[in-house]
């Protein structure tokens, strides 16, 4: 099934939605064609001219080729796809919220500034970090800030020096690139035999010209720094700061804190931890909180509480500034909060609770069937290997994948971290039963028989959906980005 | 204890760990050791029901008090077809993550698909991404690209005219890097080219129009200028000003930015709204974030893809052209679905009524006394009027409040500087109606008279 | 096995370099090209520029990965090889026959310094 462009059912003409005839006296009718000759637009754009029908029909169809949270279970690892409570949506869509803007007077927006300071407040509580700030409109975006009041901190001490920021092999592609973004060299760490950051080989790269160490903890393995107190000391003993990627944060979530790890600064994922919706692939919100240290160089403006109500505080004489074009995706904060709210104190530990005792029930289950490199003190996720299929029998971890597909499954995350061979990265959440669970480890031992009976009818995988396997060669070299 | 978004029972509790081999959850924390796990919960409020947490809910929304915004300053009050928010609701929408696995995301491809057509064809450019976080993103990832592209470039020049908040993420990002900002100043409201200069260290050139004060900068031979001097030429723009704006494509510039909060998303104080960015060809391999591209399977069956992927961070790492990793999809389809809706035809008469409507607002300010309506330049849907003092200023915002009607952005709220308090941008879309209008001007008029 | 040309001289970061009279031509190894995989893109350096020795001069990418490509001599390019513009796969098919750029005015003392064949051999075998 393929629906065409909507573009193409264009008919000239068609109308989707029809604008009230302008309401001014007659001699405003050609107003706009005062704007002087030279700075007027030449020529029209191809857009769709169709009916609200050929709209609604287009979309749904669309979204019917599209497998959400909704459809079924999405173990993605490292993305914490747990289910998105709908109470979220419905608050997100008040008109109260939605037709607020930006630059009203404070006073008319107390309720949007109460959302933003008593999330903060949770936050700082959650993390046992001092205070944050809600601009950030991503996890990337979130790494380049905590980044940013690094580089200002040292900056403002003199320290000129401190150029370099050292992340494990294993940490995602974004801490290296968003180090880089903000000017630092990145040096790479390795990783132990355990999978953990191997502290010999960190302690020997901390030099006076490093700013700081970037983990997440749990790491990208699913496996907790149990190094961390030693690891923390030592990156401060050399003068610099520790950075945590709260990417894995859901699996010890109102458990444990990185602040009481000794972390100077974090990134939150609202959009994972926090249960806001992906969108398939944003908004989300990348929150950064720091400790006391940090404090003066967060972004401007800082949201107070003082007598009167809440109010923005634009007098930091330290901070980066400005983010974001102004206070953050807010309709995102909404929904963490609400998920808070509804989650309390007690919620949020037992969705940890869940979340790892759902991901190493699946690695249990799984373990006779795949190889999982990394076992010691697995957490919410955990990464199995299929090199050994590659070498019998000629099946790579992205054939795995697709033929989960087949099976209704979106498939773990793939080739990631890099120090696995054939990594798939499987992330369970709290959010699915253990008859979904069973249900998976099913598909996925069915998978690993076909992989050595019929090797070629994964290769041909997925045969469900509305297409096949994709040349991506083809995709670069044409470059078709546009109709 | 059940909760509804966490559906283990006793029993399964007990079955898994039995399968584990463990008595108690706990057990599988204790490699966090005990010197870090919390005895108690953290100090945050108890659950509440979902019914408690609507109240509450209800109760801090009427906090918020909405008015008849006359309000711009980078974030507009359109009209925004039903259709928008009924079908951006469709759950696999929402609760989809980045198309990663083609094959199970045709849809939400070929909607980004088409957003990057209806982008570039608005902006008459060549290649579209598949949408950034803001505004001030855009011109922040824009600038990096400048200085990426060209050898040796470490200066940006950054007209003083573009939102100020949009700025100071700017000076954000060069804070601690070997990169500089260099403002080209304004004069009278406009960009001023006069004392340009483009050493070999200059990556390129950044302007906004309509600028911050609402006003439509004339770029006559600039691209040419810098091509010279091979720097790149970026344009900022309100997109659905370019609906009747002559388009960064048509002056000649290598990148086109702004955000799409005009084209389908709401106020929604202030976020998500949704940046765009649009090249022309020789950028391909330049512009950052995801872009989507049509291919085929084994049997030639068509397919879309994520593409060009070799740019992107969890590739390149640190290396990559930017460190952006999703976009903001479901606001880009918003936008997708409300363009889908109006077609050319209904954004040109959005652009058109915005354009008049400011302009009989304007029109009627401009006879008041205590107030002059800045009209030297051309502008679209926004304008600035300075009042003589700065208590009239208060009683006019003050008195149109109480008529429900919130008169405009203070400049001086925007830039912080004391020397703009007396300036107020009043934006006009066309979703304001002549009665809307006429109340504005008659409270105009008591007050200032 | 990688194929080695006696011929010509090599970096570490798995470039050749061929010299003909006033000429050097640059290109990547047999090894590179097959780490990479499938070629779909080469970025070909601005003509008229001097680049140092290991200075980063443009890029070859594949669906999966992309590679900076390093100079291995200091020089001014003359030529880069357009054909690989719209076939850049020639690259999978004859590394060697198929050059990225040309440089003048190169430093022959950091050509000296490359490793010969038997070198990049005896290098190759110990990554």
């Amino acid at each position: 099934m393929i629906e065409p462009l909507l573009i193409d059912k264009s008919k000239k003409g068609r109308l989707a939605y029809c604008y009230p005839p302008l309401d001014l006296p007659r001699s405003f009718d050609h107003e706009f064609e005062h704007l002087p000759s030279h700075l007027q637009r030449e020529g029209g754009a191809r857009l769709p001219e169709v009916s609200e029908l050929d709209v609604v029909r287009h979309f749904t169809r669309l979204s019917g080729m599209v497998h959400g949270v909704d459809n079924g279970m999405y173990p993605l690892g490292s993305c914490t796809m747990k289910y998105n409570p709908k109470l979220g949506e419905e608050i997100a869509q008040m008109a109260q919220f939605t037709q607020i803007h930006p630059l009203q007077d404070t006073s008319t927006v107390q309720g949007c500034l109460s959302v933003m300071y008593n999330l903060l407040e949770d936050l700082s509580s959650i993390t046992g970090m001092s205070w944050g700030s809600l601009q950030p409109c991503a996890g990337s975006h979130g790494e380049y800030t905590g980044l940013k009041l690094i580089r200002s901190y040292f900056l403002k001490r003199g320290d000129l020096n401190r150029t370099k920021v050292l992340i494990p092999v294993s940490a995602h592609g974004t801490n290296p690139a968003s180090a880089a973004v903000n000017g630092f060299d990145v040096v790479e760490v390795a990783s132990n035999r355990k999978g953990l950051v191997d502290l010999d080989g960190l302690k020997s790269r901390l030099t006076d010209e490093v700013a700081a160490l970037m983990l997440t903890n749990p790491n990208t393995l699913g496996l907790f720094e149990e190094d961390i107190l030693k690891i923390s000391e030592a990156v401060h003993e050399a003068g610099a700061l520790l950075y945590y990627d709260g990417a894995n944060l859901n699996a010890i979530m109102g458990k444990a804190r990185p602040g009481d790890m000794g972390f100077d600064v974090l990134h939150l994922n609202l959009h994972k931890t926090f249960s806001t919706p992906h969108g398939g692939g944003g908004p989300g919100s990348g929150p950064v909180m720091v400790n006391d240290l940090l404090r003066p160089f967060l972004p401007k403006p800082d949201i107070v509480l003082r007598e009167g109500g809440y109010a923005f505080d634009w007098d930091q004489a330290d901070s980066i500034g400005k983010v974001s074009m102004f206070w953050g995706n807010f309709l995102v904060f909404l929904r963490a909060y609400v998920y808070i709210l509804r989650m309390g104190s007690e919620g949020l530990r037992a969705a940890a609770n869940h979340a790892v005792l759902n991901a190493n029930y699946l690695a249990k289950k799984l373990k006779p069937y795949y190889e999982i490199p990394y076992t010691g003190g697995i957490m919410h996720e955990f990464v199995i290997s299929v090199k050994n299929y590659k070498e019998q029998y000629g099946v790579t971890a992205e054939d795995f994948a697709k033929a989960l597909i087949d099976e209704g499954y979106h498939p773990p995350t793939v080739y990631f971290p890099l120090i696995v061979d054939e990594a798939l990265m499987i992330e369970p959440t709290e959010s699915e039963s253990l008859e979904n669970l069973d249900a998976f480890i099913d598909a996925m031992i069915r998978i690993a028989k076909r992989a050595k009976s019929d090797p070629g009818s994964l290769k041909k995988a997925p045969i469900s959906t509305p297409v096949g396997r994709l040349d991506q060669v083809k995709a670069v070299k044409e470059a078709r980005v546009r109709y | 204890m059940i909760y509804p978004y966490i559906p283990h029972t006793d029993e399964d509790r007990a079955h898994m760990l039995e399968a584990l081999g463990l008595s108690s959850i706990d057990q599988l924390f204790e490699v966090v050791g005990e010197d870090l796990l919390l005895e108690d919960s953290v100090p945050i409020a108890h659950r509440r029901t979902e019914d408690e947490v609507q109240r509450m809910i209800d109760s801090i929304a009427q906090r918020n008090i909405r008015g008849i915004p006359f309000l711009g300053g980078g974030c507009y009050d359109h009209i925004v077809p039903a259709t928008v928010k009924a079908l951006s609701s469709l759950p696999s929408f929402v609760t989809a993550y980045t198309p990663y696995q083609a094959e199970m995301s045709q849809g939400l491809l070929q909607a980004i698909f088409e957003f990057q057509s209806m982008i570039c064809e608005i902006t008459s450019m060549d290649i579209a991404n598949a949408s950034l976080y803001d505004g001030s993103h855009a011109i922040v990832e824009a600038a990096l690209l400048m200085v990426n592209a060209k050898r040796g470039a470490k200066k940006v020049l950054v007209s003083e005219t573009i939102h100020p908040f949009a700025l100071k993420a700017l000076k954000t990002w060069v804070l601690g890097t070997e990169y500089e900002i260099v403002l080209v100043e304004e004069k009278d409201g406009i960009t001023d080219f006069s004392n340009l200069a483009i050493g070999d260290d200059v990556g390129g050139l950044i302007v906004q129009s309509p600028n911050r004060y609402g006003f439509v900068e004339d770029y006559t031979g600039m691209a040419e200028l810098l091509h010279e001097r091979k720097a790149l030429f970026a344009i900022s723009s309100d997109p659905l000003s370019l609906a009747i704006q002559k388009t960064p494509g048509q002056w000649g510039a290598d990148i086109a930015i702004g955000d799409t909060q005009s084209l389908g998303l709401s106020l929604a104080f202030g976020g998500p709204s949704c940046g765009y960015m649009a090249v022309k060809q020789p950028l391909l391999r330049r512009i950052p974030g995801r872009l989507v591209g049509i291919t085929a399977d084994a049997e030639g069956r068509r397919g879309f893809t994520l593409t060009l992927q070799a740019r992107e961070q969890h590739i390149k790492r640190e290396r990559a052209t930017s460190n952006i990793c999703s976009n903001q999809a479901l606001a880009a389809l918003m936008t997708t679905i409300h363009l889908s809706s109006l077609g050319w035809n209904g954004m040109v008469e959005a652009a058109r009524q915005s354009y008049a409507k400011a302009h009989y607002l304007a029109h009627h300010l401009g006879h008041l006394p205590g107030l002059d309506v800045l009209n030297a330049h051309p502008f679209w849907c926004e304008f600035p009027i300075v009042f003589h003092d700065a208590k009239r200023m208060r009683k006019f915002l003050q008195e149109l409040r109480n008529e429900g009607i919130f008169a405009g952005v203070r400049l001086s709220a925007l830039t912080r500087k004391s020397a703009d308090e007396l300036v107020l941008l009043v934006a006009v879309t066309e979703k304001r109606s002549r009665e809307e209008l006429e109340m504005y001007i008659a409270a105009a008029q008591r007050v200032m008279k | 096995m990688s194929r080695i040309l006696d011929t010509l001289r090599y970096s570490k970061d798995h470039e050749w370099v061929r010299i003909e009279g006033e000429k050097a031509y640059v290109g990547i190894t047999d090894y590179a090209q097959d780490e990479l995989g499938e070629i779909v893109f080469v970025e070909l350096p601005p003509i008229g520029e001097r680049y140092k020795k290991d200075e980063e001069i443009s890029s070859v990418e594949s669906v999966k990965a992309a590679s900076p490509i390093i100079n291995p001599i200091e020089g001014v390019v003359l030529e880069a090889n357009e054909d690989l513009d719209g076939s850049p796969e020639l690259i999978n098919e004859d590394c060697y026959a198929n050059h990225l750029y040309v440089l003048g005015s190169f430093s022959q003392e950091d050509y000296d310094s490359m490793m010969d064949g038997n070198e990049y051999k005896t290098y190759l075998a110990s990554l």
